[in-house]
């Protein structure tokens, strides 16, 4: 436990870059939180152990098959892509019209089924895999940072500033936009809203893919490590669960809080203090930070 | 009728079957109290929980802390449900304001902040280590043993289905079903949606934490990860397996739930590719459950079974299409 | 003509920036039928949600039998005894219309949690009185064959008696229909327009209606009230109202 007056500014730095690269994990798993549920009202509960799933993929690709890293991981984001267009396909689209927390409920229930599934294919030992970035660091001005949580931070701002250029600037992101903003005018404006929604979900388990694979030198692949989604679940609420920038600073903002509660509070705090932020966040602002939901009216 | 003749059939069992089973019906009935409870709030009020294992775990605690300090075995199990019910008030004033999907993350969060307190705060819960729960004793008696719990918890489940049938034909019940069906309607016939909403957490949450008491009993030793999130997910479980909106339901999927993984355990060896040895397998199946009740029968198992009743009761008359439902397609829910 | 029942003193509501309603005045009269007029968005259902207490005016004072209702919270207007219908129906849709009917007496209900949870004798007393009630109103809006079934399995038009039935429960002394006749075919309207004349002349209700059928307009009520843009066009009987030139100009536009 630290004390605060022997804190230098150095570790301070170390914690925030420490924290701010699990926070972009936190964040792209967010985005896909807020991607899928801006376009169908769905909330994925599952999203965590897509990532998971992703490692493991990237795992048989890259440590199995001897596969070069770059290749493996492109592979690795087209499979859980596919799987992810595939899910929605199958499975969640017959679910349009239930009740929300038939929905959530759902996804649980697959949660379970891919950590189940994923025990039985690769075991519940840890594994990992080597990156080009795998025990190297960065010194600057006599702070120590790894490359494995600069590859992460640098990996999130590209993707996110890839993902904005798609939504602002290609037909395929504007009718994603349009329908999520309102299903049936995209529907009659042309825009296939049922292929739409299956691409929502096959970009949200893509970013998913990247987070595992940008994640997997930092912590190990296993099974349980898509619980981690819970607390990127409280960057997209601090976020606003509506508004993608929101939901990459959010987690951000997760992130650093917990690595520097583990620092600076007794233990047991660095595990919760995702929860309690989110609980205070929820108190205070019942409707999310930037709430999307709106007054029934009659 | 029939519930008397079935009552009396559960009286008797334990004079036949073996000590194993009675422990396991036991635990059926602990979890159907449970079930109930998350029926009432979930299935009723229509307030998501994803915290009922926590409400569970706080009972559970209370109860065998103040045994080991040697308070009298009913009080513990008045406390328990006690100490619960004002965590469920907690949790439930300030979730007044949120609906739907914010609601599921608050209890979700409040869930695990439970599990982690009852992990880190060793000096009482005993932590990881676990917390050996002593065996009551009343009058006397030292009450252990399967067949002591059997009847407690069928005792304590009964009690809990008169005072579920009690709330459901009662002002509070109904209150209660309008404020899942149309919170604003309500509203304007007279019902005080906030005070509404904690009174049907605090009732939800003191039954799970009365189930506690005797969930002490039945696991004899406790640790957190018996009160986590996974737990909470199988009493959701229970609610839609056996079919949303019916105390019926409640309890069969608390059958279900609690002899699933026995089947499992009685299948373990013949299973094919040693399928039945693989671990994890259990949690998997109760996924698997979940997603086909959710994808083919919304309604549950007694909603399932009120169709063939429906169908056998019209019989050579009935079409597929008598029990369709309408279903909207572009229902938002952003809207409260 | 004795004190009025309820009166609306120069009330307004603005929504960013929009003034929905905007200074309106009127007063209803005990056991009259007072329909409220106008194109769509002129503030007509604004107007119920604030009587009923579910907007908050930016301005004025609503008044029912001689007290100051505005900023009483919304449980506590049914108690008064004011009672309302949705334009768009707002039933329990998952509960049977008997339960229906008896949530509209919850206002009446007045025993504890632990008498209901025990169901003592004093509960019991009232889940009889409440069921009694209930039964009239079954009776008297003929509702008799629906009584068990779900409100998710019947028909429109049998869903907007039995909203009205479930407001006519809470044994209200005012009742708002929001448009009793939307998505009603015209004899289904008619025979609405019977149970209006007959809660009204029977029960001795007080009733104020927003509604777009001219002909169910006049053949009820007592006076009309039209509105556009949130503000008071005319305000007379039926008949004046509709040769009124404004009201004529909000509806057609202005003559060439």
């Amino acid at each position: 436990m630290g004390n605060p007056r022997l804190v230098d500014p150095a570790r301070l730095v170390q914690l925030t870059v420490s924290g701010a690269s699990s926070g972009c994990i936190y964040g792209l798993i967010a985005l896909g939180f807020v991607l899928v549920y801006k376009a169908t009202e769905m909330v994925n509960f599952a999203q965590g152990e897509i990532m998971m799933l992703g490692g493991f993929t990237a795992y048989t690709l890259i440590a199995k098959a001897g596969l070069n890293y770059w290749l493996g991981a492109g592979l690795t984001v087209v499979i859980i892509a596919a799987f992810g267009f595939l899910l929605d396909l199958l499975v969640l689209r017959r679910l349009i019209g239930q009740k929300q927390f038939s929905v959530v409920m759902l996804t649980f229930g697959l949660a379970s089924i891919f950590r189940a599934v994923a025990g039985m294919g690769w075991g519940y030992d840890p594994v990992g895999f080597v990156t080009p970035f795998t025990n190297k660091v960065v010194r600057v001005g006599g702070i120590v940072l790894s490359e494995t949580s600069m590859s992460i931070i640098v990996g999130t701002v590209l993707l996110c500033t890839a993902l904005y250029l798609f939504f602002a600037r290609t037909r395929m992101g504007l009718a994603m936009q349009a329908a999520s903003q309102n299903q049936l005018a995209a529907y009659y404006m042309g825009v296939p809203v049922k292929t739409v929604f299956s691409l929502v979900w096959a970009i949200s388990a893509g970013i998913a893919a990247i987070a595992a694979v940008l994640l997997a030198p930092v912590a190990m692949v296993d099974v349980n490590m898509g619980l981690i989604g819970m607390n990127a679940f409280a960057g997209a609420v601090l976020g606003g669960f509506g508004s993608i920038p929101g939901a990459v600073i959010g987690g951000v903002v997760v992130g650093v809080v917990e690595q520097m509660a583990g620092y600076f509070l007794p233990a047991g705090f660095q595990e919760t203090s995702a929860n309690l932020v989110l609980l205070a966040v929820l108190i205070i602002y019942p409707q999310g930070l930037f709430g999307t939901l709106t007054r029934k009216r009659v | 009728m029939r519930y008397v003749v079935f009552l009396l059939v559960l009286l008797v069992i334990p004079v036949f079957a073996g000590e194993f089973y009675v422990g396991e019906l036991g635990a059926v009935f602990i979890f159907a109290v449970v079930g109930i409870a998350q029926m009432l709030l979930t299935g009723y009020t229509g307030l998501i929980s994803l915290c009922h294992a926590a409400f569970l775990g706080l009972g559970a605690y209370t109860a065998a802390i103040l045994l080991a300090m040697g308070v009298p075995f009913l009080l513990t199990i008045v406390a328990a449900a006690v100490v619960a019910g004002l965590a469920g008030t907690l949790i439930g004033l300030p979730t007044l304001r949120m609906s739907g999907l914010y609601l599921a993350i608050a209890t979700l969060s409040f869930g695990s902040i439970i599990a982690t307190v009852l992990a880190k705060w060793d000096r009482v819960t005993g932590g990881w280590s676990g917390f050996i729960v002593p065996t009551p004793v009343v009058l006397g008696h030292a009450l252990g043993g399967p067949v002591w719990l059997y009847y407690m918890s069928l005792a304590a489940l009964l009690f809990v289905l008169w005072m579920s049938l009690n709330i459901l034909r009662s002002p509070i019940g109904r209150a209660m079903i309008a404020i899942r069906d149309s919170e604003i309607s309500a509203q304007s016939m007279g019902i005080h949606l906030s005070r509404s909403k904690v009174t049907a957490f605090a009732i939800s949450a003191g039954m799970a934490g009365l189930a506690g008491a005797f969930y002490a009993q039945y696991v004899r030793a406790l640790t957190p990860d018996a009160f986590d999130l996974l737990i909470s997910i199988q009493f959701i479980t229970i609610i839609f397996v056996g079919g949303l909106g019916s105390l019926h339901g409640a309890i069969i999927g608390a059958v279900f739930v609690r002899l699933l993984p026995q089947a499992i355990a009685l299948l373990r060896d013949d299973l094919p590719f040693g399928l039945g040895r693989m671990p994890g397998l259990e949690p998997g199946l109760f996924g698997l459950v979940l997603v086909l009740v959710i994808l083919v029968e919304p309604g549950g198992v007694y909603g399932r079974w009120q169709k063939i009743a429906r169908y056998l009761a019209a019989f050579p008359l009935s079409r597929r299409s008598t029990s369709t439902r309408q279903r909207s397609f572009t229902r938002s829910e952003r809207l409260r | 003509m004795t004190a009025a029942l309820f009166s609306a003193d120069d009330i307004s509501i603005s929504f960013g920036g929009i003034r929905a309603v905007d200074g309106v005045s009127f007063d209803v009269q005990t056991g009259e039928v007072f329909s409220i007029i106008g194109p769509n968005g002129a503030g007509k259902t604004t107007i119920f949600n604030l009587i009923s207490r579910i907007y908050q005016p930016t301005s004025g004072r609503l008044a029912f039998g001689g007290q100051d209702i505005t900023t009483i919270p919304p449980h506590r207007i049914a108690g008064l005894g004011i009672a309302r219908t949705f334009q768009n129906i707002e039933l329990f849709t998952e509960a049977t219309l008997l339960q229906n009917l008896l949530i509209g007496c919850h206002c009446r209900s007045g025993t504890g949690l632990i008498s209901q949870l025990c169901f003592l004798p004093r509960t019991r007393r009232e889940e009889i009185r409440h069921r009694e009630k209930a039964e009239e109103v079954i009776a008297f809006l003929n509702l008799q064959r629906y009584r068990q079934s779900l409100i998710a399995n019947l028909p429109y038009g049998v869903r907007k008696i039995v909203e009205l039935g479930r407001a006519l429960c809470t044994e209200p002394r005012l009742l708002l229909l929001d448009e009793p006749s939307s998505g009603l075919n015209v004899p289904e309207t008619e025979e609405m327009g019977f149970w209006i004349d007959d809660i009204r002349r029977d029960l001795g209700v007080t009733i104020i209606m927003v509604e777009h059928d001219m002909n169910l307009v006049r053949s009820v009520s007592d006076r009309v009230m039209a509105l556009n843009f949130g503000k008071v066009l005319a305000l007379g009987t039926a008949a004046d109202v509709q040769a009124d030139p404004e009201v004529i100009r909000a509806y057609i536009g202005n003559a060439p």
